[in-house]
């Protein structure tokens, strides 16, 4: 395809020269940034698969040792514990907070989780178990932590993909197509005002051929008429016509051979 | 910047779930149960019963609620509306792949690892258990 490194449509002005390498400049500048930019994004990147990895790893076994947790507190306190548990859901007490963080020019969302109000201790209705059942409400809650700092992880790895792929696509336009494009608008003014200085020097030289012809010409014509005069003033004089008397004004130009003195 | 998501910063938002019944009995044990007025819950119980149009409805409605930061579903129950999930790119609510019981956390589902499989040639992620 002839689009790979087309120019710009514009008029062949110095102006227009002038505007164009400011803009390569600035898209020679804006190209050296983002990059930078997107390697920074990039290592923060890494770093936070590398924390979101080993978080996930731990979070399979806080899950393990939370549903033992469970598992014992329903043990000791009879399988009741679901329904009352699920009919004494009102509030939640557990609730999370968001906020942005700025990392490296990106937003980052990050979660907190916070205790709003009191956990419901009132779980009416539970005889026995009672100890068990904090050990297994602590397991969760403990849980909880972690998987609100893994879904914060989560956010800001999405997020900073997203934000990696925008750059690089930046990146890359500049490089592949706004560059070539300035480039080719740039050797194109060049090269039309050369031609048009070309032209003009050219120009100029016919006429100076024209205006050296033109003084000739003149001056070939000057000279004839100062001859006719001359002729005319010796043919008034000796009385001949004048003729005889261009041609007595040549034979003295011409040297004769057989005029000995 | 036109397809900048726009990330709420609020202050308190719900963790919503879709588990088995020992999971969500956990949680809502720990206080992260929440019921509004319209008797609506932050949680789906799914057993055995539950059709797969259920979870796909609660899981969408989820995403679509503006209280909601994070999402924690068992794994087993992601793969069973596993299209939904991958197709799900918004960076809020985040998506929580959680273990079960019965089944371990398997890195190879997870929907946001199975991503970046490509970046861990060498070291990938199932085979990190160091």
């Amino acid at each position: 395809m002839s689009g790979q490194s087309q120019r710009l449509n514009v008029v062949p002005t110095v102006t227009m020269l002038g505007i164009m390498k400011a803009r390569l400049v600035g898209a020679t500048r804006g190209h050296a940034l983002l990059k930078k930019k997107s390697d920074a994004l990039t290592v923060q990147f890494r770093q936070i698969l590398k924390k979101i990895v080993s978080t996930k790893e731990s979070m399979g076994d806080i899950m393990k040792t939370s549903s033992f947790a469970l598992t014992e507190a329903k043990y000791v306190a009879g399988e009741n514990i679901k329904h009352i548990v699920l009919e004494n859901v009102q509030n939640a007490s557990l609730k999370v907070r968001s906020r942005q963080e700025n990392v490296a020019g990106v937003k980052l969302p990050k979660f907190e989780y916070f205790t709003d109000g009191e956990t419901k201790n009132d779980l009416t209705g539970l005889a026995r178990g009672g100890q068990q059942v904090q050990q297994c409400r602590a397991a969760y809650v403990k849980a909880i932590e972690v998987l609100v700092e893994l879904a914060s992880l989560q956010t800001s790895f999405l997020t900073l993909d997203e934000a990696i792929k925008t750059t690089n696509r930046r990146v890359n336009a500049l490089e592949n197509v706004v560059k070539p494009r300035l480039e080719n608008t740039i050797s194109y003014i060049k090269g039309e005002l050369d031609e048009l200085e070309r032209e003009d020097f050219f120009r100029l030289k016919k006429i100076q051929g024209y205006k050296k012809r033109e003084i000739e010409r003149q001056l070939a014509a000057a000279k004839q008429f100062a001859e006719d005069q001359f002729g005319e003033k010796i043919s008034l004089q000796k009385g001949v016509s004048i003729n005889s008397a261009h041609n007595l004004l040549s034979a003295a130009m011409e040297k004769d051979e057989d005029i000995i003195f | 910047m036109a397809s900048r998501a726009q990330i709420p910063t609020s202050n308190s938002a719900l963790i919503a779930m879709i588990a088995d019944e020992d999971t969500v009995v956990g949680f809502l044990l720990a206080g992260v149960g929440n019921v509004d007025l319209r008797r609506k819950t932050n949680y789906l119980i799914v057993d055995s019963k539950t059709t797969v149009k259920q979870i796909e409805d609660a899981f969408k409605e989820f995403t679509a609620r503006e209280d909601i930061a994070v999402v924690l579903i068992s794994q087993y129950v992601a793969n069973m509306i596993r299209f939904l999930v991958d197709s799900y790119n918004k960076p809020v609510p985040a998506i929580l792949e959680i273990p079960s019981k019965d089944h371990p956390y398997d890195p190879a589902h997870d929907s946001v690892l199975s991503r970046v499989k490509y970046l861990f040639s060498a070291e990938s992620v199932a085979s990190g258990r160091r």
